[in-house]
């Protein structure tokens, strides 16, 4: 049976892990590739590494940090961040990435999904989404959200699951869906949104943003039907263990890879 | 011993690279060259097809390589050499794939590559992710390997094998999905072994010690 995964995210800026990562044993926190053997040791199910300045400058340390990480660890590695070409793809691919993620490359030019997914397969191509609730009912449920770019400060005027709905037939192997209301807010996962796009494509989405207890993970997979869930911060500060996570889940009867 | 990673363009060859390079220095198996010159993977003692993509798209890549299928066909069916195919660099044995259209393949392990089909249709497809191994037979490579042990799948078509003894794993996705191959001196599998953490670097070791 296939196991539902759980993503750990590292924000990475000039070859720097972000928010840090609180781990015992590491010598140096910063480091995304030392981040990323602890969490190989850990039992994480695949590595996402975003590059939030993603300048044209620093591409060459992402280059730099996947070939690094993929020599030590043997499992699956995502890169995001300022992805705009096919041959931004590329170039990933060779440095160590196995998936490389579209953001607003793809908000831009959704065919540039279809370019990346019919010279590479789409097993490796991940679209980000990253979207708001712009309408609720009278209950305040979400039923309406809409793409934002920019870290969310840019509207687009794009509805999110018709956007998803767009990049599944371009060509994306998985969409990374981000909640931009719930991001950082440790208040749990976007769960009407979560749930609206992933039973409207069939291919895998990935939920973000918003985790700040296990419960929260057991939601977005019973309730969001999201095939993985992805989290930093509880993670990297400590609160949980990957394995905690993982028990935590089995227990609530979702399949998870556990050895 | 020297062993061939056959590089034809198609996706990421440098975790493989690196998982094989690991490997052979922890056994002292010789060296790990990737290439795509036919003259090294004729000499090459063991060769390593890995690939990711559509099936069309890979088998043109790889006769694209003027002389390089020529060299492995060599190599493995009249030579012998030991053979791994990774994901579509294993599909490719198979007789034919269905992938957007027929396309030929190998035809050294009979077969079809086709969709997979969950009978549950809320199982998404691509089958990604890690799936647990269901052992069909036994074999040197999987020494040390149990039905249980996991490995990362990511595919939309899979390898239907003609005669069932040509199978040695598969998954559970809504239905039988093959996992793993063999014929002689040649294995395959449809997950990455690269990336399977524990399981997949053993399997990448008794590879790389495999006399058939």
């Amino acid at each position: 049976m296939l196991k539902t995964r759980i993503i750990p995210c590292l924000d990475v800026a000039d070859g720097r892990v972000v928010k840090g990562v609180n781990f015992v044993d590491l010598v140096d926190a910063g480091d995304p590739v030392e981040s990323a053997r602890a969490y190989d040791a850990a039992g994480a199910d695949e590595l996402c590494f975003l590059d939030i300045h993603a300048t044209h400058e620093n591409r060459g340390t992402m280059f730099d940090l996947a070939t690094r990480t993929a020599e030590q660890c043997f499992m699956p590695l995502t890169i995001g961040g300022g992805v705009r070409t096919s041959e931004d793809v590329r170039d990933l691919l060779l440095a160590g990435a196995d998936k490389v993620s579209f953001n607003s490359a793809a908000v831009a030019d959704p065919d540039v999904i279809a370019r990346a997914a019919d010279r590479f397969g789409s097993q490796c191509i991940v679209c980000a989404i990253d979207a708001k609730t712009v309408a609720t009912d009278a209950e305040g449920k979400g039923i309406k959200w809409e793409i934002f770019t920019h870290g969310g400060r840019k509207s687009t005027g794009i509805d999110a699951v018709e956007f998803a709905r767009l990049v599944a037939k371009k060509g994306a192997g998985e969409i990374l869906l981000t909640s931009m209301d719930r991001d950082g807010t440790r208040a749990g996962f976007n769960i009407a949104m979560t749930r609206a796009i992933a039973d409207a494509v069939a291919i895998p989405v990935i939920a973000s943003g918003g985790v700040g207890t296990l419960d929260h993970l057991v939601e977005g997979v019973t309730e969001g039907h999201a095939s993985a869930v992805l989290a930093a911060s509880i993670f990297h500060f400590g609160d949980f263990t990957i394995q905690q996570a993982k028990e935590h889940m089995a227990t609530n009867g979702i399949p998870m890879r556990l050895s | 011993m020297l062993t061939a990673l056959v590089d034809y363009d198609s996706g990421n060859l440098h975790s493989a690279h690196k998982a094989f390079e690991r490997m052979a220095r922890e056994r002292g198996s010789g060296t790990i060259v990737v290439t795509s010159e036919p003259d090294v993977v004729a000499k090459a003692d063991r060769i390593v097809l890995p690939g990711d993509g559509a099936f069309p798209a890979c088998k043109k890549q790889l006769f694209d390589y003027t002389g390089l299928f020529d060299a492995i066909s060599e190599a493995v069916t009249q030579n012998g050499r030991p053979f791994m195919g990774i994901c579509i660099g294993m599909q490719m044995l198979a007789t034919r794939g269905l992938e957007y259209e027929t396309t030929t393949g190998f035809d050294w392990i009979g077969g079809t590559v086709e969709k997979i089909a969950p009978a549950d249709t809320d199982l998404k497809v691509p089958h990604m992710g890690w799936n647990d191994l269901i052992l069909d037979a036994r074999h040197p490579v999987l020494d040390g390997i149990s039905t249980g042990d996991h490995a990362y799948f990511v595919h939309s078509y899979h390898f239907r094998v003609a005669d069932p003894a040509h199978r040695l794993a598969h998954v559970d996705y809504g239905g039988d999905v093959t996992a793993i191959v063999a014929k002689d001196n040649m294995f395959g599998t449809q997950f990455h072994p690269e990336k399977s953490q524990a399981a997949g670097l053993r399997m990448i070791s008794n590879f790389l010690g495999w006399a058939p």
